[in-house]
């Protein structure tokens, strides 16, 4: 049996469409072979509700994070900011999650089971834990001024949102990685860092845009840093992922990719430079946010487009085939 | 019997069902389907699963394209310039008049060479490869194959689902339970074979948004029946059984095809130590397995999903302690 089948005319794959200006790769161009190039797996359903929901997720639980800090810290304005975007965050992830389902009324039927092999009942259960928690920090922030006993529930809430927070924001690369869509897949060893780079970037610009200079220093050290694991751990990733990291430099992924480094880049600089500047400050914060939205964004999109294409999963797959068989000689 | 067939896990039993009934799956040898697709109409019959376009694809006599939400069973043609073992492609047939061999008719036909009239593609009475075009004459042959859901041992798409609408039910097949879907359509980009998908019409249709798929006819099962496909199939490509008797079965048959010459036939879905532990709906193929559209080394994802676990808590802890470290670090400000 030969390795590779005699392409028919019809069904050979290999000739790469470049949608990149000229983008020339290192990796010889590998022929497969594809059934009239249509795609093996099926790519999500899932619309730009899901997305926005790895943004939103993101900023709750990097807001969460920092409310908490800035409870402790003695950081009215800070805490405000954090706890209130924790909140609203969150009312657009649940907006999300719920628009996104083929029966939207049917939305607690996530809660019949609790199950670790599916990252989207753990990350249901994360939420449901989460949610109050974010949910009675804020409440506090509102009821203080006339209830000044909720001070303390508030506190208490917003620790535990603050420990649950961080599980918020790495999950959601779980539930994209445990997919057979090849580039999300692929991407598995260090998509959560690259997501919880994101959500530290996110909340950290959130936080500069709606703080006073005075209080957000923690918020700039988390923006700035959050901005920085977002670009190196991007690298690693990539760099790791073969044929399957082609996805996120063509098309719409591409684009959004590429947007996403500069914004991500712009921002943390600004952060960094303007200290004492309010302007400057929001600035980089909504670059941030900018970035954040548009590596979620072109992530997600790039796993849409490596399971439209047949190559990102024969190819990958006749790799590995190859590798075990010269692994065994008397295959 | 055959050494090398390997018994079957019952993953029923393994979860508990009290004495199940031996696991049921399919074999589908496609080197004898003939694409005639009463495999696709019975099962929508059956199943009443809706119409789902009627387009020309112009990819051979498929135009059902792949499976999907409301294509439970897809036979799929792909035509090879290649010789099928047993023909032979260079065989000439020279002042061959096959209606004089069968008895001849009334007015003889010309004899070869004879210039006529100009060709229209009529049928002729000399056999292909006598005429004009011997010496463009290719070696062709046409493969069909009917595909369906594979009812894996280590399901995808069971292990992502979060509501627990898709179960294994006691004859270790993977089924949708439409009252239970909320249709998240987390299944569909975890399947590694692209099977299942959400229902998106027509309007009215009472499954539209939830996850749909292959049952294995299990209505029918219960019913000691024989899956519509299967009951339908008029050479028995499509054979049902007890999955243990079917692997002995499948190993039989491309040992014996082997033997007469045809050397590229190969399981697929046989092996119980592939990246999904082996399917309850194996296949005979003709040919690598992508060259009809199925992936050739399907793993479930879900397997690397404790190392995917481990990296999202480092990340998480990383989160964690960066947030504490920014306010510790420095207290100005």
């Amino acid at each position: 049996m030969t390795a590779t089948s005699e392409p028919t005319p019809q069904a050979v794959g290999g000739r790469r469409r470049r949608r990149g200006r000229g983008e020339l790769s290192m990796v010889p161009e590998a022929t497969f072979t594809s059934y009239y190039g249509k795609p093996v797996v099926k790519p999500s359903p899932w619309t730009a509700d899901i997305p926005a929901y790895l943004f939103l997720g993101g900023l709750a639980g990097g807001s969460s994070l920092l409310g908490a800090g800035a409870d402790l810290s003695g950081r009215p304005a800070l805490r405000r900011a954090a706890r209130l975007t924790a909140l609203g965050a969150l009312g657009g992830s649940f907006f999300a999650l719920v628009h996104d389902l083929g029966r939207p009324a049917r939305f607690h039927h996530m809660l019949r089971v609790a199950k670790v092999s599916s990252p989207m009942s753990v990350g249901t259960w994360i939420l449901t834990g989460y949610g109050p928690m974010a949910g009675l920090a804020a409440a506090s922030e509102v009821l203080a001024g006339r209830l000044p006993w909720t001070r303390g529930i508030g506190r208490a809430a917003g620790v535990v949102a603050a420990l649950l927070g961080p599980a918020v924001a790495s999950y959601t690369a779980v539930l994209l990685s445990d997919t057979a869509t090849p580039t999300w897949h692929a991407a598995r060893r260090d998509l959560p860092l690259v997501f919880v780079g994101s959500a530290a970037a996110a909340a950290g610009g959130m936080a500069l845009v709606l703080a006073p200079t005075e209080e957000t220093g923690p918020a700039r050290r988390l923006a700035i840093g959050g901005a920085a694991l977002d670009l190196a751990a991007s690298r690693t990733m990539e760099s790791s992922m073969g044929v399957t990291a082609e996805p996120l430099h063509s098309g719409r992924a591409g684009r959004l990719l590429t947007a996403a480094k500069a914004l991500t880049v712009t921002g943390g600089v600004l952060a960094a430079i303007g200290r004492r500047r309010r302007d400057v400050s929001a600035l980089a914060g909504v670059s941030l946010l900018a970035g954040s939205v548009c590596t979620r964004f072109g992530l997600f999109e790039a796993g849409q487009q490596s399971a439209r294409d047949p190559r990102y999963t024969v190819v990958p797959q006749r790799e590995r085939l190859e590798r075990q068989a010269s692994a065994q000689p008397t295959g | 019997m055959t050494a090398t067939t390997r018994r079957s896990s019952n993953p029923a039993a393994e979860l508990g069902y009290d004495q199940p009934p031996p696991r049921k799956g399919f074999f589908t040898d496609t080197s004898i389907c003939i694409g005639c697709k009463a495999c696709e109409v019975a099962c929508k019959e059956w199943n009443m699963v809706p119409e789902d376009g009627l387009e020309l694809s112009g990819m051979s006599y498929d135009n059902t394209q792949g499976l999907g939400a409301s294509t439970w069973r897809h036979v799929a043609f792909i035509e090879q310039p290649k010789s099928l073992a047993g023909q032979q492609s260079d065989e000439h047939h020279e002042g061959v008049d096959a209606l004089a061999l069968a008895g001849g008719l009334t007015t003889p036909s010309p004899p070869p060479g004879t210039p006529t009239q100009v060709d229209l593609g009529m049928p002729r009475t000399v056999l292909p490869g006598a005429g004009a075009d011997q010496d463009t004459a290719t070696p062709f042959r046409w493969l069909m194959e009917s595909d369906v859901c594979k009812h894996c041992t280590h399901a995808a798409c069971l292990d992502v689902c979060p509501t627990g609408a898709l179960f294994r039910t006691e004859f270790g097949t993977v089924v949708v339970q439409d009252d239970v879907c909320n249709g998240c359509g987390y299944c569909v980009p975890a399947c590694p074979y692209g099977v299942i998908e959400k229902r998106e019409g027509p309007s009215g249709n009472d499954a539209v948004g939830l996850a749909q798929k292959c049952t294995l006819c299990y209505d029918r099962l219960k019913g000691d029946l024989e899956p519509a496909c299967a009951q339908a199939c008029p050479t028995k490509s499509i054979q049902f059984g007890d999955l243990d008797e079917l692997r002995e079965r499948a190993q039989v048959r491309v040992e014996q095809l082997v033997a007469a010459g045809e050397t590229s036939a190969r399981l697929y879905g046989h092996d119980p130590d592939d990246g999904v532990g082996g399917t309850g709906a194996m296949f005979l193929l003709l040919d690598e397995p992508e060259v009809y559209g199925l992936p050739p080394d399907p793993v479930v994802t879900t397997r690397d999903l404790p190392e995917m676990w481990r990296r999202a808590i480092l990340a998480a802890a990383t989160l964690l302690a960066g947030g504490i470290a920014v306010f510790a670090g420095r207290s100005n400000r």
